[in-house]
């Protein structure tokens, strides 16, 4: 804010800057306004879903994926069930429920990382996924582009499938080539 | 294949009611529960959305911003990527409230369905705030030395940003 007050005074904006100050505390009400109700019908449609068992479902599709990234934890281990949990939830932009899944599944690894300051390869492989953000519909971003007048909200979502996953999937094998370096050393 | 973006939605809300029916989840009370997560989770990030938004459009009125894209410019340029999104780019790993307040800026000067407001859509939606969930996670556990955690996560972030201007530009063209 500091340089942007500055910055006016030398560009001789300062007019624009302060009507800016006054529209921009009131367009981050509006935002949160208009966003709101698409949000709590979403994360309420998704509470069934969860409660229905696709939460579940979903983990133990995942679970042979699982078995070759995370290869320090046995399949039925809290740590696994937890990371399934946590990446299941992720990917339905539940970002709530994922967080306290995410933190006991780093909880349980650790209680195997003999409780050291550094992280196995199974931590930051999970670190490395949940940074790489793959989510089926997001829901926070449709609603954005729906506020500014975008005739098709979701026409990006493919776009965005195919991008999440070859980042994904770069995150991971760098993750992977990455730790065989460390372990050299 | 637009369309099966706006077929996505409908049918997702099919399937969970369908679903919740048939598992006999008492479907608006748990609605009610979810729901009410979601006023907590938005009602949360209101006050830095405040904050940063009215920061953001200072820098914008200031002519700060254009200054500072204009100075990038040259650099990103070569690496093919457009300089109304270099702040969106450089702002994601490390600030959730930060890049939705650049984001909503974009969608504001540029339009969601032009070039430019897609390819904001799309490095949104396809990156994570990577500095915050590094720091959450090991935080939690009191892990020091991330060792990989960090390039690797970067990397993707990277071909996230690429792939997101390259999708919109094949795909969406």
């Amino acid at each position: 804010m500091l340089i942007s007050i500055i910055c006016a005074a030398v560009t001789g904006r300062m007019e624009e800057l302060s009507n800016s100050v006054l529209s921009g505390a009131s367009e981050a009400v509006s935002l949160i306004i208009s966003t709101i109700g698409m949000m709590c019908l979403w994360t309420g449609l998704m509470k069934i879903a969860d409660k229905g068992g696709i939460t579940s479902f979903l983990s133990k599709l995942f679970s042979p994926i699982l078995k070759f990234l995370f290869p320090e934890y046995p399949i039925n281990s809290p740590a696994s069930k937890a990371i399934c949990m946590n990446i299941t939830a992720n990917l339905l932009g539940l970002g709530n429920a994922a967080t306290p899944f995410g933190i006991t599944a780093m909880k349980e690894m650790q209680k195997l990382n003999n409780n050291s300051h550094t992280a196995n390869n199974s931590m930051v492989m999970f670190v490395v996924i949940n940074t790489a953000s793959l989510q089926v519909i997001p829901a926070f971003l449709a609603i954005l582009r729906q506020k500014y007048g975008s005739i098709a909200p979701f026409d990006i979502l493919p776009s965005m499938w195919i991008t999440a996953i070859i980042s994904l999937t770069v995150g991971i094998i760098a993750a992977k080539i990455f730790e065989r370096m460390c372990d050299k050393y | 294949m637009n369309n099966i973006g706006t077929y996505a939605i409908p049918f997702v809300i099919f399937m969970i009611i369908i679903l919740g029916l048939f598992r006999e989840v008492p479907l608006f009370d748990t609605f009610i529960k979810g729901a009410h997560e979601g006023l907590q989770a938005t009602l949360s990030i209101t006050p830095s959305l405040i904050g940063l938004i009215t920061a953001v459009s200072m820098l914008k009125a200031s002519g700060a911003l254009d200054i500072f894209t204009n100075m990038i410019a040259p650099i990103v340029a070569h690496l093919g990527i457009p300089p109304e999104i270099t702040p969106l780019a450089i702002l994601r790993p490390i600030s959730g409230s930060g890049s939705i307040a650049l984001l909503d800026n974009i969608f504001k000067n540029y339009g969601p369905d032009s070039t430019v407001g897609r390819i904001a859509s799309i490095m949104m939606g396809s990156t994570e705030t990577t500095f915050y969930t590094i720091a959450v996670y090991f935080g939690a556990v009191g892990i020091k030395n991330s060792r990989h955690t960090i390039p690797s996560a970067l990397l993707a972030d990277l071909v996230g940003i690429t792939m997101s201007i390259i999708t919109v530009k094949t795909l969406m063209a």
